[in-house]
């Protein structure tokens, strides 16, 4: 099973290292990761994806707890936390193709953001789920994706 | 004030009056403000004996250790010492030398990333990168290190930033918003853990290191007295109930005796208290203690339910939490002869399997060692340890009753340690026997701190169990490799007597068994360092013994033939 971890650490120098080494040394594995400050300049938000049963995430948190420059985390709820991933995606396109891609960027509420002769760059936000089916309907012609790890906050006023 | 001096201001607040250490090109601005102050610095040969003497003195004080290395070799020299004080949880600070701060990242000379090196095997650490930070890491460390689940901390110190020169203010109120450890145990949690007590026929203790660094050792000896609980206790958790105490089992686990190893097995209760269930104690998991509800009271969350699960949790201070069901079991109605028919199969057991040896005429048993040792010292020494098989004849064969008197490698099984942390806690201790139990093996990964003991006068004791070989390998080796002693046998080693008198110390070579106790007598009288080389037999077994994988009460050796 997957959990979304939101982690609110201290925006202190090695706390990546920490915290990725500690996956690494405990035999977890990260699915993805997303870093970024939060409205407190002093604090980071991490959203890390881990896949787990029920007993390897309780002592991810816990162990993670113990980092000094951990300061809080939550399990998120999927049913309850909003989740975003983002991608952008070239696709090898020329004059002939460049319409069906369009439409179908459109269809997906994607942007283009780039066209050149011979490619199309898109920009996707959505859920996982939602950019791995953009992505399994351009497969022929996708040159390259870059994809970014999951964010998620909690639904309701907090 | 130069950063340097700021050191040692931070160092003082933090009430350090002793650190061990070696000087280099990085911590010589340390040195210079040292040179000038009243710390008492003790010299060591080799950084390693540093991190484990400031280990042993923390263990035999209950204070923080202290340990300082230059940068480069001399960090990386602290790494085994630091990974001790790690894996048992041992209150120390690192104080490291760093390369000038804008060479960091260079590989400049002696540049190592010690705080990445460290990272998996400390606390917390800290690489300062501003001067006026440095009173305020030194109070952090050494509060991080000594509070919650002690630990050890690193300080990483750029040779800039010993040299600048600031206004000096001590530091704040610390403000750590990520570390807050649970010192009271949750008053449901402690009601549940009374009634689960109160209604178990056939309850155990089983004790840890967390008894001794809590210094719940009283309430452990009144919780035990007043429901009649036998304890047994892990090595770590040696000292945390006195072993002439009628309902001791003594040391549980891989080499632990029969009795307490069969009472964990078919106990209906199982009282974890500040150990980690680890898998020297467990044996095979899913057969360990398998008829009990078990209890366990942590200081560390993520040792709960980590390697088996738990019924009735706390996490708290150990002293706070027994304290609590104390208090609790008092106001309960309890049936004072719950436990009889459970303490006659205990005393039994302990009949039927008792500790033993086989004297072999001749011969030095090594068990007799420990024996007169404990005979010789009253039970009083500190003991201390290297690894191997002397170890756990130290574990079995002496007489454990007062906490922090035994100091051994537990959760690292380093060998070396025993011997430089017997120095630590002599300095801690200097009114105590202090005496190392050495390996001939193990003796010698830091024989050269015999110059720290002799220059600085501390006169500890170091009694060799010189078997000629790496024993505790070579006892794997004879039970499950067919007797193919592949590189264990050192009997091609030095004369340890004279290596010890060429050191200054005092030096004996003990080849008969008459002359043990009053080798041991002699050393203690002669109030200098002093290495005694007991020729003991060779190829003696640690029994009883738990194969690897085995349930613990599927011993070896343990009965009496
Ligand atoms: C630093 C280190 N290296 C290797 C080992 C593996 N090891 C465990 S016990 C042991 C033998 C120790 O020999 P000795 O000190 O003579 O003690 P004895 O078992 O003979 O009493 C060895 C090599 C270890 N624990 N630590
Ligand atoms: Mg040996």
């Amino acid at each position: 099973m997957k959990h979304t971890l939101s982690v609110m650490v201290e925006n202190k120098p090695g706390v990546l290292a920490r915290i990725a080494g500690l996956f690494s040394r405990r035999g977890f594995n990260i699915d993805s990761l997303a870093v970024g400050v939060t409205e407190n300049p002093d604090v980071s938000r991490m959203t890390i994806t881990v896949n787990a049963a029920e007993h390897p995430i309780e002592q991810v948190t816990k162990q993670l707890h113990k980092l000094i420059n951990v300061i809080k985390i939550t399990d998120l709820d999927p049913d309850n936390t909003v989740a975003r991933e983002l991608a952008l995606i070239k696709v090898k396109s020329d004059a002939r193709s460049r319409g069906e891609v369009m439409q179908i960027a459109e269809i997906f509420r994607a942007k283009i953001l780039d066209v050149s002769r011979k490619t199309m760059t898109i920009e996707i936000t959505g859920t996982a789920e939602k950019i791995e089916a953009l992505e399994l309907l351009l497969k022929p012609n996708v040159a390259e994706i870059v994809r970014t790890g999951r964010i998620a906050i909690e639904r309701g006023e907090k | 004030m130069k950063g340097s001096e700021i050191i040692i201001e931070s160092l003082k607040a933090a009430g350090v009056d002793v650190v061990f250490g070696l000087p280099g090109g990085m911590v010589i601005p340390l040195y210079d403000a040292l040179f000038d102050s009243d710390m008492r610095h003790i010299l060591v040969r080799h950084e390693q004996g540093a991190a484990h003497m400031a280990d042993g003195y923390a263990r035999a004080t209950g204070k923080t250790g202290v340990c300082i290395a230059t940068s480069g070799p001399g960090a990386t020299n602290l790494v085994t010492g630091i990974a001790n004080a790690y894996m048992d949880s041992t209150p120390m600070v690192a104080i490291t030398g760093q390369a000038r701060s804008d060479l960091i990242g260079t590989d400049a000379f002696q540049e190592a990333d010690i705080t990445g090196i460290t990272e998996p095997v400390v606390k917390h650490s800290y690489l300062i990168k501003d001067t006026k930070d440095i009173p305020r890491v030194f109070k952090e460390a050494f509060y991080i290190a000594s509070t919650g689940r002690p630990g050890p901390v690193l300080i990483d110190i750029p040779s800039d930033m010993q040299l600048a020169d600031i206004d000096y203010k001590p530091a704040g109120r610390i403000n750590l918003p990520g570390y807050k450890p649970t010192l009271k145990g949750n008053r449901k949690q402690i009601k549940a853990a009374a009634q689960a007590i109160a209604a178990a026929s056939k309850p155990v203790f089983y004790a840890g290191g967390g008894v001794i660094t809590a210094g719940a050792e009283k309430e452990l000896l009144a919780l035990a007295r007043l429901m009649k609980i036998p304890v047994t206790t892990t090595l770590m958790g040696l000292g945390s109930f006195p072993e002439n105490n009628d309902l001791s089992l003594g040391m549980l686990g891989m080499h632990g005796t029969g009795y307490a190893n069969y009472a964990v097995t078919h106990c209906d209760l199982l009282i974890g208290v500040g150990a980690r269930f680890d898998d020297r104690v467990t044996g095979k998991i899913d057969t360990f203690a398998r008829h009990a509800k078990k209890i366990h009271i942590d200081m560390d969350p993520a040792e709960i339910s980590k390697n088996v699960a738990i019924d009735v949790p706390i996490v708290g201070d150990a002293r706070d939490v027994l304290a609590g069901i104390l208090q609790e079991l008092k106001k309960m109605k309890r049936e004072p002869k719950k436990t009889a028919a459970w303490l006659e199969q205990v005393i039994a057991w302990k009949k039927k399997h008792p500790l033993h040896y086989k004297d072999e005429k001749g011969a030095i048993m090594p068990q007799f060692v420990i024996e007169e040792i404990n005979r010789v010292t009253k039970s009083d020494a500190i003991l201390c340890t290297d690894v191997g098989q002397h170890q756990m004849w130290s574990c079995l064969f002496y007489t454990h009753v007062k906490p922090r008197h035994f100091v051994s490698s537990g959760g690292l099984g380093t060998m070396g340690f025993g011997f430089p942390a017997s120095i630590g806690a002599k300095v801690g201790r200097p009114e105590k026997t202090v005496i190392d139990v050495a390996g001939d093996g193990s003796f010698q990964m830091n024989i050269q701190e015999l110059a720290t003991a002799v220059c600085n006068d501390i006169p500890v004791i170091v009694c060799i169990l010189n078997n000629g070989y790496l024993g505790m390998v070579r006892q794997w080796q004879e039970l499950f490799w067919n007797k193919r002693y592949s590189e264990t046998a050192i009997s091609c080693q030095p004369d340890f007597a004279a290596v010890a008198e060429a050191y200054g110390a005092l030096g004996m070579t003990i080849t008969d068994k008459n002359d043990v106790g009053d080798a041991i007598r002699t050393a203690i009288k002669a109030k200098r360092p002093a290495v005694l080389d007991f020729r003991v037999k060779a190829e003696e077994n640690v029994f009883p013994m738990v194969p690897a994988g085995k349930s613990i009460d599927e011993m070896i050796g343990g009965h009496k033939s």
